[in-house]
């Protein structure tokens, strides 16, 4: 089974990754692989580093080991023009939208477009239309960001992100912070452009249920390392206690409640009491 | 704010900064002077200038009519020549009349005052006026002053 | 003791290494150069934005200060009777020193901060980080434009300051005081040349143009991307830039009318 998916063309392969920042380890030595026309999920903890990941995914962070292969290039390595121009095929959705709120939805939309390619007016127009359709806002074309719902910043931000029609589409913690309907037409546009668009796409997240929905494979990350993995069905019968824990939410396990710190009794006494 | 409304008030905004140059260059520091009004040259010899200098005002009788144009130190006579601009509307200035160094109010800028001669003879390019009065020293009054005291 | 050796010599380095990060930070806005002057658009846009919205602030104070300069400049030049001189003390008073830096600081406060804050809050909600994502360098797309903005903006306030100044002398001078409108100028025409005062009056706005552009843009790039970060940010771009403005201007002065 494992060598059988082995075979499939990688899209982004992540081999032996560390990552130290301030002194803290928050990798060390994750290997990930990304299959293309597949959505893979990272999943983990918050804290455990999963939104750096997609900034070395990027080229924002550089790694202090491993290998980090995307679209066949090796991101730490690249120079800055290769980067902005492996940029040009990835997506990113940020968790906050990150929309441009000087410019309206239209001009969002647009910008990433009017950036890199000289089209006649119109063409941008078209484009841009076509992408709001497909997050199904086309009619919130002339409002500005301040105006929209937290859902609708996101499908915005979304339409924005494909609009260069990348090859691999990122997603931060899309669901975090959303009512259950806008949760359900975010999972349900997340796997439809996948397939409609033939993206890869990575969805980095801790709602395990919207998740299982839609990842053909998972990630589970703790502690800086990759503590499961597999498809979802495969997860959910998992015996591991780390893996249990994170899929039926109990707040202590092997992933601790407490951040490390000295014992409580140890801090109110300020160490008398020991 | 329409694109277009933006580039007009930009356009202002740099038309204004330069009229701003503009107004220090011609109207402040009176670069426009220099190609402005037609004149000629005379040349004076001052003993000393004391604290005269370019561009300042010739005037005669307390009106202006040119300004010094160039001072140099004559290596043998160790004079100071001053090369003086008068306007071209005062051709008629006698020859033989008379240069003086003054200042306005006490410590005012120092001005080249001329006084009229009687000749019919009128001054041209090139002359020179041989009548000259040195600017007034503070200092070397002040010592005469002293010196007589002590007689 | 040693702490306290320890603590200046980290401080020392943390200074040193944010003043290598702007220096490199505006290297790679001057490479931008090209890209700006490709787009004028967006030139112009950030011309707006620094430029014309400062004017008012410019005139107004401009006028204010012309007027209390030969007010002032009478009241002194009259003890030596010499108030005639009073043109020619307002014009260089404001075409050597006050129009490049009373300009300069009422620009680091007007549009300089707004700039750190724009590019703090920008950076703070991710905007920055997602327009790298797309593969459009903020540095180029967003400081460059506004640096060469603030560096235009400048020089062209100063000399619209230093002008609608020397007029505002005029009208306390000549208009209220009475002094011979012939003597105010050609007193200010005889002292000021465009070499010595006007030529070095625009050196220096340009310089704190430079200046004001610079801080207040990498203090906003380089916030802490949070909203006390921000507001620090802020604060500290004026207060650097208006310290950077008047020591530079005395080095200046010192090499230019020395």
């Amino acid at each position: 089974m494992e060598a059988a998916e082995n075979r499939d063309e990688m899209l982004a392969r992540v081999r032996g990754l560390c990552v130290r920042r301030g002194g803290r380890s928050i990798f060390d030595g994750v290997d990930l692989d990304i299959r293309r026309g597949q959505v893979t999920a990272i999943m983990g903890p918050s804290g455990t580093g999963k939104t750096t990941l997609l900034r070395v995914l990027g080229g924002q962070l550089r790694p202090q080991a491993g290998e980090v292969h995307v679209l066949g290039e090796a991101v730490p390595q690249l120079s800055r023009a290769e980067l902005y121009a492996l940029r040009r095929r990835m997506g990113v959705l940020f968790q906050s939208g990150a929309l441009f709120t000087h410019l309206s939805v239209f001009e969002n939309v647009a910008f990433p477009i009017r950036e890199h390619a000289r089209l006649p007016e119109p063409l941008v127009e078209t484009l841009v239309l076509l992408k709001l359709e497909a997050v199904g806002l086309r009619g919130a074309r002339d409002l500005m960001p301040a105006e929209l719902s937290g859902g609708m910043a996101r499908r915005v931000a979304l339409a924005r992100a494909i609009a260069l029609d990348p090859a691999l589409m990122m997603y931060d913690e899309p669901f975090a912070g959303q009512d259950p309907i806008t949760m359900g037409v975010l999972i349900d546009l997340i796997r439809r452009l996948n397939d409609a668009l033939g993206l890869t796409s990575v969805v980095v997240s801790h709602d395990v249920h919207e998740t299982f929905a839609i990842a053909d494979y998972v990630y589970v990350l703790a502690d800086g390392a990759v503590i499961a993995e597999g498809t979802p069905a495969q997860l959910n019968a998992s015996e591991a206690a780390s893996v249990r824990q994170f899929v039926d939410a109990r707040p202590d396990g092997p992933v601790p409640f407490h951040y490390p710190a000295r014992s409580l009794a140890d801090e109110l006494t300020g160490g008398r009491g020991s | 704010m329409s694109q277009r409304l933006v580039e007009i008030w930009v356009g202002l905004f740099v038309a204004l900064g330069l009229a701003g140059f503009l107004v220090l260059a011609l109207q402040v520091s009176g670069l426009a002077e220099i190609r402005q009004q037609p004149g000629y040259q005379v040349a004076a010899s001052f003993d000393n200038i004391g604290g005269l200098r370019e561009r300042a005002p010739v005037s005669m009788a307390g009106v202006r009519v040119g300004k010094v144009e160039r001072i140099e130190l004559n290596p043998e006579s160790h004079q100071a020549e001053v090369i003086l601009r008068i306007d071209q509307r005062y051709d008629r200035i006698p020859v033989d009349t008379s240069a003086a160094i003054y200042t306005s109010g006490l410590l005012g800028e120092q001005y080249v005052g001329l006084e009229a001669g009687w000749e019919d003879e009128t001054l041209g390019s090139g002359d020179r006026i041989t009548q000259t009065q040195s600017a007034v020293v503070l200092e070397r009054l002040i010592g005469q002053f002293l010196t007589r005291m002590q007689d | 003791m040693i702490g306290a050796i320890q603590g200046l010599g980290r401080r020392t380095l943390d200074g040193l290494r944010g003043l290598g990060e702007a220096v490199l930070l505006m290297l790679r806005i001057l490479r931008a150069a090209p890209e700006v002057v490709r787009r004028p658009r967006l030139l112009i846009e950030q011309l707006y934005v620094v430029g014309v919205l400062s004017l008012v602030i410019i005139l107004v104070s401009a006028l204010f200060v012309g007027l209390v300069l030969g007010l002032q400049g009478y009241y002194t030049l009259v003890d030596f009777g010499a108030e005639d001189a009073v043109g020619t003390m307002v014009a260089l008073t404001l075409v050597r020193e006050l129009g490049p830096v009373v300009t300069a600081l009422l620009f680091a406060g007007r549009a300089g901060s707004s700039l750190t804050a724009e590019v703090g809050l920008m950076k703070a909600t991710e905007q920055l980080s997602s327009m790298e994502m797309m593969a459009v360098d903020p540095e180029r797309r967003i400081l460059a434009p506004r640096f060469f903005a603030a560096l235009l903006a400048v020089p062209l306030l100063a000399a619209i300051f230093s002008a609608v100044g020397v007029f505002g002398g005029y009208l306390v001078s000549v208009g209220m005081i009475g002094i011979d409108a012939g003597a105010y100028w050609s007193n200010m025409q005889n002292a000021v040349t465009v070499q010595d005062d006007i030529l070095n009056g625009a050196i220096k706005s340009v310089v704190f143009g430079f200046l004001a552009g610079w801080i207040a843009l990498h203090k906003g790039y380089m916030a802490t991307p949070t909203s006390s970060g921000v507001s620090r940010a802020t604060t500290m771009g004026v207060v650097h830039t208006s310290l950077a403005v008047l020591g530079l201007d005395f080095l200046l002065t010192a090499l230019m009318f020395g």
